[in-house]
């Protein structure tokens, strides 16, 4: 009962600062807003990464794709793509407050849906690898997607396709993307607390610890594959799509496919918060956010040598993580009994 | 009826003929077993046909349909299930986990899948825990039980999957002989009560006498003998073929 209590408080507490933030640190909501976005990269790494036990090294490609799926649906609804993007940015969109949230959230629902069919296309010929060919299949997908869309003209090739303008002030925005970045990570935290609760939760960790076992005993491996990864595309496509917004244009680089900085930092996140676990990533992907904007601000031009040393301490010296270090410290807090319990009477010891 | 029948079925690995056209019925509702010295072909045979990999020729028949040409998650969803011979269970997690992983999904639905364990999902697992004798222990972790433990928990495990038929690998090597006839009373048990129809692996010759209504004997990949117990005790090709006369 009074654990019950206790989570109760611990959620109101994070749900009440979370609304609170933009307000008492006006300065900071961007920054706060791409915390919630870290947290949501962590939370949706770990899935299939530490719950399923496949780490992907190319989940940002759902973030991109998603981003690309928002801009085009968008833009499409009031112009021809083609022409658009041929203008390179020499005719951007300036939409009314109805038509730009309207279109924003055609693009939102739209890079959701599909994101959710690109990772069930894609997991199809993906999850037939396991291990590090898993890992390195899945760089390569978004390294390719990198490439693939730097060449295609239909979305500005290497240009990109300049995104519609906010109508309003530059701070009423940052605050409509905060919104969106809490109200993801939320949403994303509840679903994977819930889905971690099912057999479907029980199934994947079957498939992380003995997978061939789990085929053996008539599992749908393959599906609870996909699922896991559908769940994981559906948010960071919704991710991308608000990214491409709040950056105001979408190219394939630096923008909708950064492989080498989120796209590694989701997987750093969940490490160091501790992978497989319920809130290793929501801490980690706090710790590791604040840990990368105090570096920026007081360590510029060492920043990237303060994260790598980081990253080598979490992954030789620190390789269960902050909770995983806890369930193994404390792991009654977990339900997990380690001493012998005292056998029943009519029980025979074996 | 036969449940599971068998028919020429050839299997090499490389030049080394590990089956050599052997065919062999499985009796619905009845306990099988299958002998034969190391080396004879038994898990190759079985390995076949639970889908492990594909056989060079002949035929694998399962309630009349052909499964030859499945792969295993395919044929265990269709009810027929394994426990290896190096046991595998989920040692990270709990005895009562390692059940509930077990239920048979293949019976279920979408929401089903998404749906969170029943309390009778749980008492199903203990009540089944308790029939092995590991009631005592369902909330340690799998890893840290003992090897002849483990093994029964995979048995229990297979049985929490409701399985048409359950195909043991060597379920007594490895524990304790004090266990044995626990083990083999559970197995019987588990034939008569629950309607499991049972084909096991067996180099125990005690066990498999007590345990098995038909036996076929394996040697040098081929189908050496079969009978009654009592028959194949005294079968001179099974004898000489355990004591190397080949």
């Amino acid at each position: 009962m009074n654990r019950k209590r206790n989570t109760a408080i611990l959620y109101a507490s994070i749900l009440a600062a979370g609304i609170a933030a933009p307000f008492v640190f006006p300065d900071y909501v961007t920054q706060i807003a791409m915390l919630w976005m870290m947290i949501l990269f962590a939370l949706t790494w770990d899935i299939a990464g530490g719950q399923m036990g496949y780490n992907s090294l190319g989940n940002i490609f759902f973030f991109g794709a998603g981003m690309y799926i928002s801009a085009v649906v968008q833009i499409s609804i009031f112009t021809n793509v083609r022409d658009y993007t041929a203008a390179r940015g020499g005719e951007q969109l300036v939409l009314d407050y109805g038509d730009y949230f309207f279109s924003s959230a055609a693009g939102l629902v739209a890079s959701a849906v599909g994101c959710v069919i690109l990772a069930v296309l894609l997991g199809r010929v993906m999850f037939g690898m396991r291990g590090p060919y898993f890992a390195i299949g899945t760089l390569g997908v978004a390294l390719s997607a990198r490439e693939l869309f730097s060449t295609w003209d239909l979305v500005g090739g290497g240009t990109g396709i300049a995104m519609p303008v906010y109508p309003g002030m530059p701070d009423e925005m940052s605050l409509v993307v905060y919104a969106g970045y809490f109200g993801l990570a939320i949403a994303t935290f509840l679903t994977v607390k819930w889905l971690y609760s099912t057999r479907f939760g029980l199934a994947i960790n079957a498939i992380r610890d003995d997978e061939e076992k789990a085929e053996a005993m008539g599992i749908h491996t393959m599906r609870y594959k996909l699922i896991a990864w559908s769940v994981s595309a559906f948010f960071l496509g919704m991710a991308g799509a608000i990214f491409g917004a709040r950056t105001g244009y979408v190219e394939p680089m630096e923008v909708a496919f950064p492989t080498v900085t989120f796209g590694i930092f989701m997987v750093v996140m969940s490490l160091l918060g501790g992978k497989g676990t319920l809130w290793g990533p929501v801490i980690g992907a706090t710790i590791f956010h604040v840990i990368k904007e105090v570096t920026w601000t007081y360590l510029l031009g060492w920043q990237w040598v303060a994260l790598g040393v980081l990253i080598i301490v979490n992954v030789v010296f620190f390789q269960q993580g902050i909770m995983g270090w806890v369930q193994e410290k404390w792991p009654e807090l977990f339900g997990i009994e380690v001493e012998t319990v005292p056998d029943d009477a009519e029980e025979e010891a074996v | 009826m036969a449940m599971i029948e068998v028919r020429n079925v050839s299997k090499a690995y490389g030049g080394v003929q590990a089956n050599q056209d052997v065919s062999m019925d499985v009796a619905e509702g009845a306990i099988t077993g299958l002998i034969g010295p190391n080396g004879s072909g038994k898990t190759t045979l079985f390995n076949s046909i639970v889908g492990y990999h594909p056989i060079d020729s002949g035929s694998i028949k399962f309630l009349d349909r052909e499964i030859s040409d499945l792969r295993v998650p395919q044929i265990a969803r269709l009810g027929m299930l394994r426990t290896f011979q190096q046991t595998r269970i989920y040692g990270n997690m709990n005895c009562v986990k390692n059940m509930l992983i077990s239920m048979p999904h293949r019976s279920m639905g979408f929401f089903e899948i998404l749906g969170k364990h029943t309390a009778e999902d749980i008492e199903k697992a203990e009540h089944l825990l308790e029939f092995v004798g590991l009631y005592g222990k369902r909330k340690l972790m799998a890893g840290d039980l003992s090897f002849g433990q483990q093994k029964l928990l995979e048995f229990a495990m297979a049985l929490m999957n409701n399985p048409k038929i359950l195909l043991l690998d060597e379920p007594t090597a490895g524990i304790n002989p004090t266990l044995i006839n626990g083990l083999i009373d559970r197995l019987k048990r588990a034939n008569e009560e629950f309607g499991i129809t049972l084909f096991v692996i067996e180099h125990n010759m005690r066990v498999i006498m007590n345990l098995a209504e038909h036996i076929y004997c394996l040697a040098h990949g081929e189908m050496l003998a079969d009978g009654k117990p009592d028959a194949i005790k005294n079968d001179q090709r099974v004898i000489d073929a355990y004591l190397g006369a080949h």
